[in-house]
């Protein structure tokens, strides 16, 4: 497996009280995205365990436009990656960050 | 349309569980956040899942509280590992010693190859530990209507619950369709002709023989309420109910032993039209079921 | 003294030498190889009923069976390239040049017969273009055709699958060449008259069903979020806004899931009467929900789809059906009418370039190009004016006075950013480009020309090419919607903002679209199942599609 680590700058705060969010599920081509509250509010953390090694200038090209995109920053987000394309990740983080600003079910 | 009913089939463990328990009653143990994942699977260069592709909590049905298991079929066809059947042994373990009833939304292939040993004894504990909580009066109901269906050692599992509510979808056996083709030849099971699987295996068939007790459509609302049903049975499990299961098994055996076709054993149960049964919508087949079915009641 | 009547009596050679295999016109299916062989002359030009679906299945192995000595040359015009034998008797000599529309299961081999220099290929056409051309200057000599059933007459009935018979036939009959028709029974009685007799010279009873493929059936089991996310974006940013009521949907899973949207999220949006109500389309069984909820007012198909045949004779206000109740197909009209009477077409590719082109070759699947072409180009030729279509127009050319002024075509090419096995959908260079250097073709195959192309949807937003006001503005819209693709990753990111706040491009949170909404639970029907139900029960998959 290959663990990749980002930490980056993200402006805009995530929204809503849910501690965590899970979205996906880990079958071939999708991922699940484990999101929770991080520490700094201007900053989003990320770690993803992929079994598809070296594709991290895309990982980093995605994770770079899902924070200028949404609203992303205090989490700390985990992915576990079954060799998602990078469109299926896209929705799924923008889907992660939704589900955490939404109330508790 | 709308108000679309919400397919159990289509759903995920976790959606299952929401729409089984009452709102906001769901408390998860070792949830996703404690990662507690599998030891095995990076070994073999296999991503992990945070839940092991197992959810297990405590909740209510109805206002009733009652302790819930979801496997997760989509995460490796929803097999056993060790950390995926120690939360459920767990879970059986709590229900005997908080006398609560336990229900589990069933959605395996078996066990887990990549962990063989782990899960082959998960499933022995598994057994166990349902049938020492049955013997302390605890109901456990079994769910089944998933994409991976209910095989291998799920299969034996979801014999000893004492209640198992199906869909059409739900298929139920030990032994899958490609293992008997590999096995016994394409002649004797042909693991592509798709209608065959599911005369065979599926919900439909398992409620005519008696395999199963419930036939539900694929609705997680019809789930919910047969499941609330089930909960409300007498738990009965003693040395008598087992030998009325025996004695069941082996008329049925006497009785459709010989035969080839599942369509074959409709027409001996009394079906006049068998070939229309997998056509049938949910209600109108649940309705002739109850009239054809072998009784699978006295047994659990 | 010229004579004028040279290619009658040709015919009447013709029929003269198939006669000695006959009774009346009932051919014997035993002597099928030296009937044609007898009929038939070195050179001939033939058009083989390949269809988009159905085939003159019986008929193609017979004329594949042929002594190559005796009968050789054979010039193929033929819309589809479908079956083996299509291209077998080009392997053995029997046929040397083709002309045709469609080669979906033979595209790999189509390839590389044409390099090998098996093929003399005359050129790959749309439908209505090949069509046109059988009244000019391809006019078949011989027709060798399929049909359901025949009376003792020759009339024949094609049943749900008309498809290219009548085009084929009157082309041929009335240009004086010589029809052959395989049926699968002959009855005293026809349900009803498709092909009237006296245009057809000669019928075999083969006795069975001609070959057909269920071609436009899209699980809903195999819908991925990605696709009902483009979807609901394309019902959104395109449909709505423009009001689009007469159009046409391609074949691939995200237009099906456009469909299967209709009576959920299009109700939501309150859609229901202002789109989607009059289609050229193939009898989509992911259509039936919406037609059940009331949304669709008519439909006319290119041709049929398997199990679709009890639902369509049960919708009569729906579909056009004959006398007998079932449907009556026809590629040709309705080719017309997706040119002429749609106001959207809406399909996916396989490669877009930075202009905007797009094509399904690929350098080693030569695939044709079907009807897509037809329905996704502009007519020049229209005149009739609709909401849409001015809007369209109005969007492309703002500043010529409007009686003036052209109202366009809705081109929407729909995708996601990646495709199958990962191949990305934008491109630098299309393979179609390295298909017609390395064929040396003077034309390369393009599906759909960049100056017909209005609107390009992906999962990350909606390119309004029409906005665009010269090449680089162009480009980076394009750009802007290939996500992590090459060509997305390549973009002006300071320009696709400004062209953001043009609204040139439009992203699924500036429609307001949720991403948690891009669920499967969105989709009026998830399963096979799910449309047979709908269905009432009229709707029979074949069993390949079934898990019940």
């Amino acid at each position: 497996m290959e663990i990749l680590h980002f930490d980056i700058a993200a402006p805009m705060p995530a929204g809503g009280t849910r501690k965590m969010a899970l979205v996906g599920v880990v079958a071939s081509g999708n991922l699940e995205v484990l999101v929770e509250r991080g520490d700094a509010a201007d900053r989003c953390a990320i770690e993803i365990s992929t079994a598809a090694h070296g594709f991290r200038d895309l990982w980093d090209a995605v994770v770079a436009d899902f924070v200028g995109r949404r609203a992303a920053g205090g989490l700390r987000i985990a992915i576990n990656d079954g060799g998602a394309r990078p469109d299926t990740v896209s929705l799924r983080l923008a889907q992660g960050v939704r589900l955490i600003e939404e109330p508790e079910a | 349309m709308s108000n679309i009913r919400q397919s159990w089939y289509e759903a995920g463990a976790r959606e299952r569980i929401a729409a089984l328990v009452d709102p906001r009653s769901f408390a998860e143990f070792v949830g996703p956040e404690c990662r507690e994942t599998s030891p095995h699977l990076g070994i073999f260069n296999l991503p992990a899942q945070f839940d092991d592709g197992i959810v297990v909590g405590s909740g209510s049905i109805n206002g009733t509280p009652v302790l819930v298991a979801a496997q997760e079929g989509r995460f490796m066809g929803g097999a056993f590992g060790e950390v995926h059947g120690a939360k459920l042994t767990g879970l059986l373990r709590a229900a005997k010693a908080l006398g609560r009833d336990v229900v589990i939304a069933f959605d395996t292939g078996g066990v887990r190859l990549q962990e063989a040993n782990a899960g082959e004894i998960a499933i022995a504990e598994i057994m166990r530990a349902i049938v020492e909580a049955r013997l302390d009066g605890v109901r456990v109901v079994g769910l089944i209507g998933g994409r991976a269906g209910c095989y291998g050692g799920g299969g034996l599992i979801a014999g000893c619950c004492s209640t198992l509510i199906v869909s059409e979808q739900g298929r139920i056996s030990v032994t899958g369709p490609e293992v008997i083709e590999t096995n016994k030849g394409v002649e004797e099971f042909d693991s592509r002709d798709r209608a065959l699987v599911w005369r065979t295996m599926g919900g439909k068939h398992r409620t005519l023989i008696g395999g199963a007790d419930v036939f539900v459509d694929d609705d997680a609302a019809a789930f919910r309420a047969a499941a609330t049903a089930a909960l409300a049975r007498p738990a009965k499990f003693d040395a008598a109910t087992l030998a009325a299961e025996q004695a069941r098994l082996e008329r049925r055996i006497a009785r459709f032993g010989d035969m080839s076709d599942a369509t074959d054993i409709w027409h001996a149960l009394g079906i006049n039209d068998p070939k229309a049964i997998p056509d049938m919508p949910a209600d109108a087949f649940a309705t002739l079921a109850a009239q054809y079915r072998e009784s699978a009641d006295d047994a659990r | 003294m010229r004579q004028w009547n040279t290619r009658k009596q040709m015919r009447e050679e013709r029929i003269a030498a198939g006669r000695g295999f006959a009774t009346g016109k009932l051919v014997d299916p035993e002597t099928l190889v030296d009937f044609l062989e007898a009929v038939l002359r070195p050179g001939d030009r033939v058009c083989l009923e390949g269809d988009n679906q159905k085939q003159a299945d019986v008929l193609a192995k017979g004329l594949a069976a042929m002594d190559p000595a005796r009968i050789h040359d054979l010039h193929m015009v033929q819309s589809g390239v479908v079956l083996p034998e299509h291209l077998d008797v080009f392997d053995s000599g029997i046929a040397k040049r083709l002309d045709f529309s469609y080669s979906g299961p033979q595209s790999a081999r189509i390839a590389k017969m044409l390099f090998g220099g098996k093929i003399e290929l005359g050129a790959i056409h749309t439908y209505l273009e090949l069509f046109a051309r059988y009244f000019v200057d391809l006019t078949p000599q011989v027709a060798l055709i399929a049909a359901v059933s025949a009376d003792r007459h020759g009339n024949l009935y094609t049943g749900p699958n008309t498809e290219d018979t009548p085009t084929v036939v009157e082309a041929t009959s009335f240009g004086s060449g010589l029809v052959i028709a395989q049926v699968g029974e002959i009855v005293d009685t026809l349900p009803r008259v498709d092909i009237p007799g006296d245009q057809v010279h000669f019928v075999l009873d083969v006795g069975r069903p001609f070959y057909v493929e269920p071609l436009f059936t899209r699980d809903p089991a195999a819908m991925t979020e990605t696709q009902i996310l483009t979807a609901m974006m394309a019902i959104k940013g395109l449909y709505q806004p423009y009001g689009v009521r007469r159009l046409n949907h391609g074949i691939g899973f995200n237009t099906a899931a456009i469909e299967l949207l209709l009576p959920t999220y299009g109700e939501k949006l309150g859609l229901k009467g202002k789109i989607c109500t009059h289609w050229a389309l193939n009898p989509h069984p992911t259509l039936i929900p919406a037609i059940e909820a009331g949304w669709v007012e008519q439909v006319h198909c290119f041709g049929s789809e398997v199990g679709m045949e009890d639902y369509l004779a049960a919708r009569p206000d729906i579909f056009f059906t004959g006398p007998d109740g079932s449907l009556r197909s026809n590629r040709a009209f309705s080719q017309t009418a997706g040119l002429y009477a749609c106001d959207m077409f809406i399909g996916s590719t396989l490669q877009i370039d930075l202009a905007g082109h797009s094509s399904t070759i690929t350098a080693n699947r030569i695939a044709g190009f079907g009807g897509a072409p037809n329905m996704g180009s502009d007519a020049r030729g229209r005149r009739h004016p609709s909401a849409p279509w001015l809007q369209a127009g109005a969007e492309a050319d703002p500043d010529t006075a409007t009686p003036l002024r052209r109202g366009r075509k809705l081109v929407v090419q729909i995708g996601e950013t990646f495709g199958e096995g990962n191949a990305p959908l934008f491109v630098e260079k299309l393979g179609a480009l390295e298909l017609a250097e390395k064929l040396d073709l003077d034309l390369a195959p393009i599906m759909v020309y960049a100056d017909d192309t209005t609107h390009i949807v992906t999962e990350e937003g909606i390119a309004n090419l029409l906005l665009c006001r010269n090449a680089d503005e162009r480009e980076q819209a394009i750009r802007g919607v290939a996500g992590f693709t090459e060509i997305g990753r390549g973009r002006d990111k300071a320009m696709v903002e400004r062209l953001r706040e043009r609204k040139i491009i439009q992203r699924p949170e500036d429609l307001g679209i949720d991403p948690l909404d891009a669920n499967r639970n969105m989709l009026a029907a998830r399963s096979i199942k799910d449309l047979m139900l709908a269905s009432g029960g009229l709707y029979r998959p074949p069993s390949r599609f079934r898990n019940w």
